[in-house]
């Protein structure tokens, strides 16, 4: 069943009829939420906005990567401990990595090449070859690590501890752990912008995203968000997916059932460390009502659209970035925890 | 009286052992980056655990010799695996005591250490001893074990904080729940024990601000036939329908019966066709080993591979004040227990712990305000209070037990004289 949220909008049936068909045009190609708790992948038709195939997988799918052409599907198998590598066009199992309880797994690029894994369970981040599938080397971290993030120029890699509230900055070339920055309660995520000077990391718990400056590893503005209406313990934080320019950044609140809006117009470099939070100046525009308790989302290639996987509702909302609105619900497999879009 | 310290060598984290022989491969490749070359600065915490033997109904359920101690145990692995980043090392040294033996004197040999953060599992009245001993010395008590709300209102102490939930909270929670799902008739049974009393007067405090009504009471004497003896069961199967008969029409059988003597032989055995909640039942709890949400499996995990067993709720509570001092310790970047003890009384300090909403402290008595699971009897979580629709001006988790303006503790007024 497609829930069209375009009826709420109150408009006459035939322009709604119409909108509703001008935004879903632009969509296309496919894609992938991990359902964790049945054990499958949910491959959307773009275009027909439908789950058009059910892959069975290992047990609890959560994270995933795709390699850069959308090609392979990196799929971390909690309960099964280990990472699959699917091949998205024979949904063919190819490859697979033995690591203890994998939650999240961030591919390096350009290169697809090697893979930085959480290892929940063992405090560690184990990095892989996923053509040899061998482990490279491992690299010891807080309690429960989980957010990934590699910087655009593959040098810095960050990682988030959920249950020791550090994000953790590590060398790529060497390996070092260059600096433990603490944040509040239960980190979940982190993402680099794309000129690669700041982290983003979510706290589930603190209700907040920390801005980190990429060189400095000082923090440059703590963002809170405030739904009218609802308890600030409701506004959980989990992914943050950042627009190309950088001026936009969307977060998903999880129990809050919404997904922020957060603009930064500018950045006023010089004056960082001083008076961070007002040379930062990131407000939360809006918040956007989806399915329940959204953890991750994706742009679209074209980033025209957002895809939010709702674990509660057990579906994926689609966000027009442009209107800033909900204009589609596709329902999958039970309690998603991630969507990816392929890239072509 | 026996003194042990955390056997960390023999029992490492769980799956680090399994893959140094990658470890030590990879080092050749020059990528793995040791931690911590110089030995960090060390914060010892203790623990005076009791050990005793219990009387479950269960044979399952007996406690373990480490229960509770087990907990902190894991927490201090937790707060060392963040602290090899922060320069911060944690230890933990726990003195066994048993029910004869004074609490005081093993807190004393403890505080003879220079430790002033002090975790115990002992029952209330030497949670207060402990308490009023350590004081002088600036030793703060974090209490693990005991549920008596008198030991956060009339008897409260600056220097002692509640990890474990009182018995109103989870009366309430247990009540929130009941009147979520319509269910306000109850029939209140419970113990001779003075904890049961204590605890019967927490669910008719519980039904009364909830809106349930206590159609009768009834009180159990004497033991049910243990399971021990070869007709126990005929025995029960007897007594039980007999406790329950002729009560008015109720919902729910509420037991009171804190030490195990007749709660858990009441669910099927009732002579109307009714459920059974509190002691027995659906159990209000802080812990439940079938917790899985909020990432509480990954604590099960880690609690199962160190300590081959499954976690209680002692154990999280342990788990809990250990953490507490750890994570406070973290933000406040001190291993001074007068710093860390500033922070965690402070505005900003939250503890996830795998129950939705963070954990904090309540500063007007000093009780660690949790979210209360509802546990089938360990089988499976049914639900975690608050309950939707219980609102709070501060937060929804001091809709559980007392709240400020019904305190009697004088804390925040002693803290400003």
């Amino acid at each position: 069943m497609i829930r069209r949220r375009t009826v709420l909008l109150g408009l006459p049936p035939a322009l709604m009829l119409a909108s509703a068909t001008s935004a879903e045009a632009a969509l296309s190609g496919m894609a992938y939420a991990s359902n964790e708790k049945d054990n499958t992948i949910s491959v959307i038709d773009l275009a027909q906005m439908k789950t058009v195939k059910t892959v069975p997988t290992g047990q609890r799918p959560r994270g995933m990567d795709l390699t850069s052409d959308g090609g392979r599907l990196l799929v971390c198998l909690g309960d099964s401990n280990r990472i699959d590598i699917l091949d998205t066009k024979s949904w063919k199992v190819v490859g697979s990595m033995d690591t203890p309880d994998p939650e999240y797994a961030a591919l390096r690029q350009p290169g697809n090449n090697p893979l930085y894994v959480s290892n929940e369970n063992n405090a560690l981040v184990t990095v892989w070859n996923i053509d040899t599938q061998k482990m490279l080397v491992q690299m010891p971290t807080g309690v429960e690590p989980e957010g990934m993030a590699v910087s655009p120029d593959g040098q810095l890699i960050a990682n988030t501890t959920e249950t020791t509230s550090m994000a953790q900055f590590f060398s790529y070339a060497t390996g070092k752990n260059l600096a433990n920055v603490l944040v509040p309660p239960r980190p979940r995520w982190a993402a680099f912008t794309h000129d690669g000077r700041e982290v983003w990391v979510s706290s589930e718990l603190g209700g907040t995203v920390t801005v980190i400056d990429a060189k400095t590893y000082k923090v440059l503005d703590t963002i809170h968000f405030v739904v009218e209406g609802l308890r600030s313990t409701f506004i959980q934080p989990v992914g943050i997916n950042i627009t190309r320019d950088d001026k936009r950044a969307f977060v998903c609140l999880g129990p809050a059932n919404r997904v922020a809006v957060v603009d930064v117009p500018e950045r006023k470099v010089l004056s960082y460390v001083s008076t961070a939070s007002k040379a930062f100046n990131a407000t939360v525009k809006k918040y956007l009502l989806v399915g329940q308790r959204p953890w991750h989302a994706n742009f679209t290639p074209d980033e025209k659209y957002l895809l939010t996987a709702n674990g509660l509702s057990n579906d994926v909302s689609v966000i027009d970035v442009t209107r800033l609105r909900v204009i589609n619900t596709v329902p999958v497999g039970q309690q998603p925890w991630m969507v990816l879009i392929s890239p072509s | 009286m026996n003194e042990t310290p955390l056997p960390r060598t023999e029992r490492p984290l769980p799956g680090r052992r399994a893959m140094l022989g990658v470890f030590a491969a990879a080092a050749g490749a020059g990528l793995v980056q040791p931690v911590a070359a110089a030995p960090a600065p060390t914060l010892t915490i203790g623990y005076v655990h009791w050990l005793h033997e219990v009387d479950t109904l269960s044979y399952i359920f007996r406690p373990a010799p480490d229960n509770g101690r087990a907990g902190a145990e894991v927490a201090i692995n937790d707060n060392n695996t963040t602290g090899r980043f922060l320069n911060q090392n944690f230890a933990l040294v726990t003195v066994e005591v048993h029910s004869d033996d004074d609490p005081v004197v093993a807190l004393n040999s403890l505080i003879a250490k220079g430790i002033r953060l002090v975790i115990t599992d002992r029952p209330a009245a030497d949670v207060l001893k402990m308490a009023d001993a350590g004081g002088p010395h600036g030793a703060t008590i974090f209490n693990a074990g005991a549920a008596e709300d008198s030991l956060r209102e009339e008897d409260c102490r600056g220097n002692l904080i509640h990890t474990a939930p009182s018995d109103n909270m989870l009366a309430d929670a247990l009540a929130q729940y009941l009147i979520w799902k319509r269910w306000p008739r109850w029939l209140l049974a419970y113990g001779e024990h003075p904890r049961d009393l204590r605890l019967a007067a927490a669910y008719r405090r519980a039904a009364k601000i909830f809106g349930a009504h206590i159609v009768a009471e009834r009180q159990y004497k004497g033991k049910v036939g243990s399971r021990e003896t070869d007709t126990g069961l005929i025995d029960l199967q007897e007594q039980l329908p007999v406790f329950t008969q002729n009560a008015p029409n109720y919902d729910v059988l509420v037991a009171a019966d804190d030490n195990s003597v007749f709660a858990g032989y009441l669910p099927y055995r009732t002579w109307d066709a009714r459920l059974v909640a509190g002691s027995a039942g659906l159990i209000p709890t802080s812990w439940d080993p079938n917790s899985e949400e909020w990432g509480g499996r990954q604590m099960q995990d880690r609690f199962v591979a160190y300590a081959h067993r499954f976690m209680t709720a002692l154990d999280m509570n342990a788990w809990v004040a250990a953490r507490m001092i750890g994570t406070a310790a973290s933000y406040a970047q001190s291993l001074d227990p007068d710093k860390i003890m500033a922070y965690m009384r402070g505005a900003d300090f939250q503890l996830g712990a795998y129950r939705g909403l963070s954990l904090s402290i309540r500063e007007w008595n000093g009780q660690v305000r949790q979210a209360i699971l509802l546990s089938d009897s360990g089988r499976l979580v049914v639900s975690v209070s608050p309950q939707p629709g219980f609102l709070h001006q501060r937060t929804v988790l001091d809709t559980l037990g007392t709240d400020k303006p019904e305190t009697k503790c004088k804390l925040s007024l002693a803290r400003k004289g």
